[in-house]
């Protein structure tokens, strides 16, 4: 019978999902106060349905804390129980929970029954009117979240109650991977004799060049509070006895573990990772990395579905669409089959109609994987909700244009470039709001989040009426940075570009939630990776506009393409500055070997496109004149040297990865109007294999 | 049907001419046969990968086994053929490539008992790619391994040995 269901557990997961995220959404707009009863019935029905669905899958542990869940809705929705905002907080902290809960049977683990019993606590609290304030209930409940177990476990619990339990440095050997074993598995037994804290220690991790994925070089401090026995902790040990360095400790001295360093972690390892990602494509192996460091409190990346739903409208007019191009092609194939000389109009219109249907096929099939991007925008209410809340400022956020659609692999990039900038502006932007007051604003800072299609792109604005950046500190924190030259003169734009450079950041202080100086320069490389680029507009005291700009799908691509010898490379249209006719004698060379181009007062690099790519063919006598494309990779202008231009076209992005490889300086293929196929150029590629 | 064909431990294999000798690749193997056409070049790409091939839709890659098994260059006519491959890779995986070949001849049925093993060559020729050998009306034929022929990590590793000899290879990444 089990396997019958579980044939429908992704659909239920789905559906669960979504509930949440009603109910998310619908609480947060109580939150405001008024009292909706339509809202309140939204929020009750997704509760029923994920209740309903849980307990006929069998998860009973859900049914049974959404049944909880329910009856304080139903109570608000007769209205005997008011709305309070404690009351929505536990609601909102009880979202999360269920979220983890699912998402622990999604991928097949045990739930963490600790947090899910003391949200069941702080509900039923609320429910039975014990709740004195609010406060109360709702510490608790957000402190709770899984992670919590690695991360904020408080070094006072150990000093206030003597615990009994282990002390275990574990120091795997290199070798202890490849004889098969995997210490997530090992903590995951310890955390069964217990409760389980992990620390773990990557000074060894070799940088990334020297990286074996096979060689284990993390060591972990373990904390166990439990009342095993040192022969029960050293059984689950057993198997790795000669594959590690493995030391156990009483834990009733609390003085010593005083400072166990704090759970940093995770976090720079997640560093360390991201630029592997980022540079090369080895994500197996960050993932290997990160995978047993993150240790037992598993909070696995929600798997990324593949799967799309798609408006029927769309699917019926692909259809539509498909049978014109049918009879298209058959009344094509009759004037074909006794062709005389007097059926050309009648073939030129009949090509001419198969070339508009091909057209509208395309637009439609390209449709398909366009998804709103509300499906971003609707997870931020709540991350404004909760940090505006963290921070004690008082933040409206307005959505505007949610329902602009953007390629489906657009929509999940973007996420977490936007949840950064979001962040910013509710960390730095907006005010406190006694200074707003003080300052004749508002006392609610207003951000909006706008997306809109403009040309072929799509732009996402984020507005915020806060404090706006001061250029003149900008400015002088770059010259203390070392990044710009005292004496350099720049316009206002290029002082706001200062932002995305690597290692800048003026917060004054940090915070968790930004102002570490790594953020913007990976947001504008995200985004540069998408094809699209990010600008600021800010006024000192009326607040900033960051928009960014992205294409609308990946699949397509704005180009211009350029001869060199026989061949044609397609430069993608958004990193070419401009285009310039040259001849040999405008070139210098510096030290008889790198040339240069003099550009209005600046020297730019020049690649020689046909040395490059070792191009042999056409003729090379011509090379004497030739045209310079200035481009911008890597932050840096650069020209390549091409022999002629051949015009701008949309092309199609085919990777060469496929049925090939990565090739140096190329970026995909495509294929022109002729059937041919033309290599695309990785601009910020080029640049770095020159300098090779 | 397969299976009966396996029962019986036969294949068919699909025979082409190379510089005057026969060699065969599996059938099951083949895509599809197509007349040369102008491929674009591929930048620093070894030299026996002619270029990319625009497949409906998919770029290929088009392998010149004359030159992979360097043997003399010779002029494509319109009797040369390029023959599309599905490419098996660590078993999950699967590259489309092209070979370039004089011309196809032949669809044999070869009985897996009659495939020699190729004989060893010492270090004058790379038996690594040949399956076996088969005499076919007193012709020999060479059939090939196409998985290890055409593995993409082979091709990688061609090009990591032209780099290695390079002497600017330190700086990589």
């Amino acid at each position: 019978m089990s396997i019958d269901m579980s044939q429908f557990h992704q659909v239920f997961f789905e559906e669960c999902f979504e509930g949440l995220e009603a109910m998310e959404s619908g609480l947060l707009s109580l939150d405001i106060g008024d009292i909706d009863s339509e809202v309140i019935n939204t929020i009750f029905r997704a509760a029923h349905s994920i209740k309903g669905g849980s307990g006929t899958f069998g998860f009973t542990v859900v049914a049974e804390y959404t049944h909880i869940m329910e009856t304080l809705l139903d109570e608000m929705r007769d209205g005997r129980r008011q709305v309070t905002k404690p009351a929505v907080d536990v609601l909102l902290g009880s979202v999360d929970c269920l979220r983890e809960m699912l998402t622990s049977i999604q991928n097949e683990e045990d739930v963490n029954m600790e947090s899910a019993a003391q949200h069941q606590a702080a509900l039923e609290m609320e429910l039975n009117g014990t709740a004195g304030g609010g406060e109360h209930t709702a510490a608790p409940v957000h402190a709770a979240p899984i992670v919590v177990v690695v991360e904020a476990e408080p070094e006072e619990e150990v000093v206030v109650d003597e615990e009994q339990g282990w002390k275990i440095a574990f120091c795997p050997y290199l070798s202890l991977l490849k004889t098969g074993n995997d210490p997530v598995r090992l903590f995951r037994e310890l955390s069964g004799l217990g409760e389980l804290t992990t620390n773990v220690n990557i000074q060894d991790v070799p940088p990334f060049a020297e990286l074996d994925p096979e060689e284990c070089n993390i060591s972990w401090e373990l904390k166990l509070v439990s009342d095993a026995t040192e022969a029960a902790v050293r059984e689950i040990f057993s198997w790795v006895e000669e594959d590690c360095a493995l030391e156990l400790a009483p834990l009733a001295k609390p003085k010593k573990i005083k400072k166990p360093k704090p759970a940093a972690a995770p976090a720079p390892v997640v560093e360390t990772a991201a630029p592997v990602v980022a540079t090369e494509s080895a994500p197996v192996v960050a993932a290997k990395k990160a995978a047993p460091t993150e240790s037992d409190p598993s909070k696995n990346a929600p798997k990324a579905s593949s799967s799309i739903r798609v408006d029927t409208d769309k699917i019926d007019t692909l259809i539509n669409m498909v049978g014109e191009v049918v009879i298209t092609q058959s009344m094509l194939g009759l004037i074909g089959e006794n062709f005389t000389m007097d059926k050309v109009g009648q073939l030129k219109r009949g090509l001419a109609q198969l070339e508009r249907h091909t057209r509208d096929l395309q637009q439609s099939v390209m449709n398909i994987r366009m998804l709103p991007i509300s499906f971003v925008f609707s997870r931020f209410p709540r991350l404004v909700h909760d940090i505006s809340t963290q921070l004690h400022k008082k933040i409206t956020l307005k959505l505007v244009g949610e329902n602009t659609e953007v390629d489906k692999a657009v929509v999940e990039l973007i996420n977490d470039p936007l949840v950064h900038l979001i962040r910013n502006s509710l960390d730095h932007g907006i005010e406190m709001p006694a200074e707003r007051v003080a300052a004749g604003k508002p006392e609610m800072g207003t951000i909006e989040l706008k997306a809109y299609h403009r040309g072929g792109h799509i732009v996402i604005e984020i507005v915020d009426d806060g404090r706006g950046m001061d250029k003149a500190k900008l400015l002088a924190k770059a010259i203390e940075k070392g990044l710009v030259e005292e004496s350099t003169i720049m316009s206002d734009k290029q002082i706001l570009e200062l932002i995305f450079m690597p290692g800048f950041s003026t917060a004054e202080k940090l915070t968790d939630i930004s102002g570490r100086g790594v953020g913007m320069d990976v947001v504008r490389r995200n985004i540069q990776s998408l094809g699209g680029n990010i600008d600021i507009i800010s006024e000192l005291g009326k607040g900033s506009t960051i928009a960014i700009h992205l294409p609308l799908t990946l699949a397509i691509l704005d180009g211009q393409s350029v001869a060199v010898g026989d061949e044609t490379y397609i430069v993608p249209l958004v990193s070419i500055i401009e285009s310039i006719n040259i001849t040999e004698k405008m070139l210098n060379k510096v030290a008889g070997k790198g040339e240069t181009f003099k550009l209005r007062n600046e020297y730019l690099p020049i690649i020689r496109m046909r040395e490059i790519f070792n191009v042999k063919s056409g003729n090379a006598t011509k090379s004497n004149e030739g045209v310079i494309v200035v481009v911008e990779g890597q932050g840096a202008l650069c020209g390549f040297l091409v022999d002629e231009l051949l015009g701008q076209q949309q092309v199609v992005i085919k990777s060469l990865e496929a049925n090939y490889r990565r090739v140096e300086g190329v970026s995909g293929a495509t294929i022109l109007g002729d059937g041919s196929v033309a290599l695309i150029l990785d601009v910020p590629g080029l640049v770095r294999l020159s300098v090779r | 049907m397969t299976t009966d064909v396996h029962k019986k431990q036969i294949e068919q294999f699909l025979t082409f001419e190379l510089a005057n000798e026969v060699y065969g690749v599996e059938i099951l193997k083949v895509q599809e046969i197509r007349g040369w056409e102008a491929v674009r070049v591929i930048p620093n790409a070894p030299s026996f990968i002619k270029g990319v091939l625009n497949l409906r839709g998919s770029v290929i890659p088009i392998v010149d086994l004359r030159e992979r098994f360097s043997l003399e260059h010779c002029e494509y006519t319109h009797k040369t053929v390029v023959i599309v491959l599905c490419v098996k890779h660590h078993r999950t995986e699967t590259f489309v490539m092209g070979i370039v070949a004089d011309a196809v001849s032949d669809v044999l049925d070869i009985k897996l008992s009659e495939i020699k093993k190729a004989p060893n060559f010492g270090s004058q020729l790379d038996t690594r790619y040949m399956r076996g050998m088969h005499v076919y009306k007193k012709n020999m034929i060479m059939l090939l391994d196409v998985d290890k022929l055409l593995n993409p990590d082979e091709l990688d590793g061609m090009d990591e040995l032209a780099d290695s000899i390079s002497p600017d290879s330190e700086d990589f990444l």
